[in-house]
């Protein structure tokens, strides 16, 4: 049995924002379902015991003083946007007519 | 007679004495990309002004007799997923075409305040993500022994440049060996710093707890010389170590590894291993040993895992990283045109301004990271990374310095393996460790195989914080080799595919 199907593919392409063909689909799905058979291999040795590691070097709590210091100015901060309306990011329409 | 076949560390003594200037130096290296970077293709931009500009007041600095970094008016190539304020900042994507940062990262601040004159932007895999460089959305770079064949990935574009001879010094990232393995492959040096060493602010993320800068250049010194100039604590990185940098320039030039224990891992090394590499491996071995090294066998068992947990942790990673392309503040949008709503806008843009390679791993992370799989794929992985981790800790008990081939195979041929991503994943195998467990890593040229006569890496690990033992045991055997050559194995009289 396949690791993972189209139509899941499909919902993590919806959930990742990513448009995909059905072309796009097919091919990622036979190409993860063969990753995934790979990858699985971890579970073998990962026992309940073996506490998760999430960064190589551990650091805790790393906080500095809440000081104001130069930053970007505005103009700056929207130089790279792709549309702009005054000081503002311009966006296409968020929520639908109805909410 | 100082040239562009010099190293950096006689580009800094010429400057000294004011044999050459900088903006001399500076438009050698720039004739030199016009002359071969239409066949190599490390570059996506080449700021010549600014170059030439930064040349000049590195001059001006020398003349006025001021404290001056050694490598004040050496030219320098940056990976293209670093930013440089005010210029374009792509990471080999479209998603990023003409993006030019508003600010500079911590890297390009300090190479700036030490002088470094920066000729442009480096080739990469899309959002680092490869091992040929072919991920690149704007076609991919050529090795300069063999253009047919690929110049390693990520960072293929800063080797490249260095192998050609375009640039004495260039920097890379490295999430699991893309300094390393172009490196290898182009017959220069690289080194993966201990995650935390270099600061990552401005540094455009991959796999935020993998991702490391560091330097490359031809020699071990230079290389060693311009970790000095990158290294250091910044408060802008909150992974960043708050300690002293190991005097890696004193190591490099130390020459000498008596008394030093070296591991040769077992476990990377040996089947799957390309003949001429694994015979080059044990050639640098025996010089070590008659340097007064002592070699001993050390098993890792845990390594063999260490590629399925690393393509666990790093695609989700990049999944949640990548998010910010969402079309709204920077980067390209696509079907904005006034009657669909923002979800259906980044659907597009997303659609067209990713490789495949990028949403292979998008989708592959959101799946491991999804309720349901995450205790199977990425909690296994971050139990495996606790595993390697102590591997490398029992194994840095009885010795220095751990080493292996920094690849199974030297450069393979472009095109060879770009249908079959678990293939292409394998280049990584001896790499991948390292970054698990954020140590130091170090890939040097020890030689040409044999049987195709490309360049082999020689990979040497060292403990958190210990960068200078690395830099120790290459400089060492760097110089052994050298000696044993003749030549470099990169010099004036090295036969590349571009003259």
């Amino acid at each position: 049995m396949a690791a993972i199907s189209r139509d899941e593919v499909a919902h993590l392409a919806r959930l990742s924002r990513i448009e995909m063909s059905d072309a796009e689909l097919d091919h990622m799905a036979s190409e993860l379902d063969v990753i995934l058979g790979a990858v699985a291999r971890v579970q073998e040795v990962a026992a309940n015991d073996i506490p998760p590691t999430s960064h190589a070097i551990a650091l805790h709590n790393v906080f500095r003083a809440d000081v104001v210091k130069p930053s970007l100015t505005p103009e700056e901060s929207l130089s790279g946007a792709p549309a702009t309306e005054g000081p503002r990011f311009k966006v296409p329409q968020i929520l639908g007519e109805t909410e | 007679m100082t040239n562009i076949y010099s190293t950096a560390a006689q580009m800094s003594a010429a400057l000294a004495t004011k044999e050459v200037s900088s903006v001399d130096l500076t438009q050698q290296h720039l004739d030199r990309i016009a002359k071969v970077d239409g066949d190599v293709h490390a570059f996506l931009h080449v700021d010549t002004d600014g170059a030439l500009a930064q040349a000049e007041a590195a001059d001006k600095l020398r003349a006025a007799g001021g404290a001056i970094s050694p490598l004040a008016g050496v030219p320098l190539a940056l990976k293209d997923v670093l930013a440089q304020k005010g210029i374009p900042t792509t990471c080999g994507s479209k998603m990023l075409e003409n993006w030019r940062p508003p600010y500079d990262s911590t890297v390009v601040t300090k190479l700036k305040a030490a002088g470094v004159v920066i000729l442009g932007k480096t080739n990469m895999d899309e959002f680092a993500m490869g091992s040929s460089t072919e991920n690149s959305a704007y076609g991919p770079t050529h090795n300069p022994w063999d253009l047919d064949r690929i110049p390693g990935g990520s960072g293929g574009g800063s080797s490249a440049a260095l192998a050609a001879f375009e640039a004495p010094l260039a920097i890379g990232t490295d999430t699991g060996g893309s300094i390393r393995q172009p490196a290898a492959v182009t017959g220069t040096v690289g080194v993966k710093p201990t995650y935390g060493g270099v600061s990552r602010f401005g540094l455009v993320a991959f796999s935020s707890s993998l991702d490391q800068a560091g330097p490359c250049a031809r020699t071990v010194l230079d290389t060693a010389l311009l970790h000095e100039v990158i290294a250091g604590y910044d408060e802008r990185d909150s992974t960043s170590i708050n300690q002293a940098v190991p005097d890696v320039v004193a190591a490099a030039k130390r020459h000498d590894v008596k008394g030093m224990k070296i591991g040769v891992v077992k476990e990377l090394g040996g089947d799957g291993f390309q003949a001429g590499v694994s015979q080059r491996f044990q050639e640098a071995l025996d010089i070590l040993v008659a340097n007064g090294a002592e070699i001993v066998e050390v098993s890792c068992p845990n390594f063999e895992y260490a590629l399925a947990a690393y393509y666990l942790i790093a695609p989700s990673e990049a999944s949640s990283n990548l998010a910010r392309f969402d079309s709204m503040r920077y980067g390209i949008r696509i079907g904005d045109d006034g009657t669909v709503g923002a979800e259906e806008v980044m659907r597009a843009t997303r659609h067209l301004g990713f490789g495949p390679e990028v949403k292979r791993r998008i989708i592959l992370g959101t799946y491991a990271l999804s309720s349901g799989f995450y205790d199977a794929y990425y909690g296994s992985a971050q139990k495996v990374r606790t595993l390697i981790k102590r591997d490398y800790e029992r194994a840095f008990e009885s010795v220095d310095v751990l080493v292996s081939p920094t690849c199974p195979t030297t450069a393979f041929k472009i095109g060879e393996k770009a249908d079959d991503p678990l293939a292409m994943y394998l280049n990584d195998i001896a790499t991948i460790p390292v970054n698990m467990a954020g140590i130091g890593g170090m890939s040097l040229p020890c030689g040409l195989a044999p049987e195709d006569n490309l360049p082999v890496g020689f990979q040497i690990m060292s403990p958190v914080m210990q960068d200078d033992r690395m830099y120790r045991v290459g400089g060492t055997l760097e110089a052994a080799l050298v000696s044993k050559w003749g030549a470099p194995l990169l010099s004036a009289d090295t036969k590349l595919a571009v003259k």
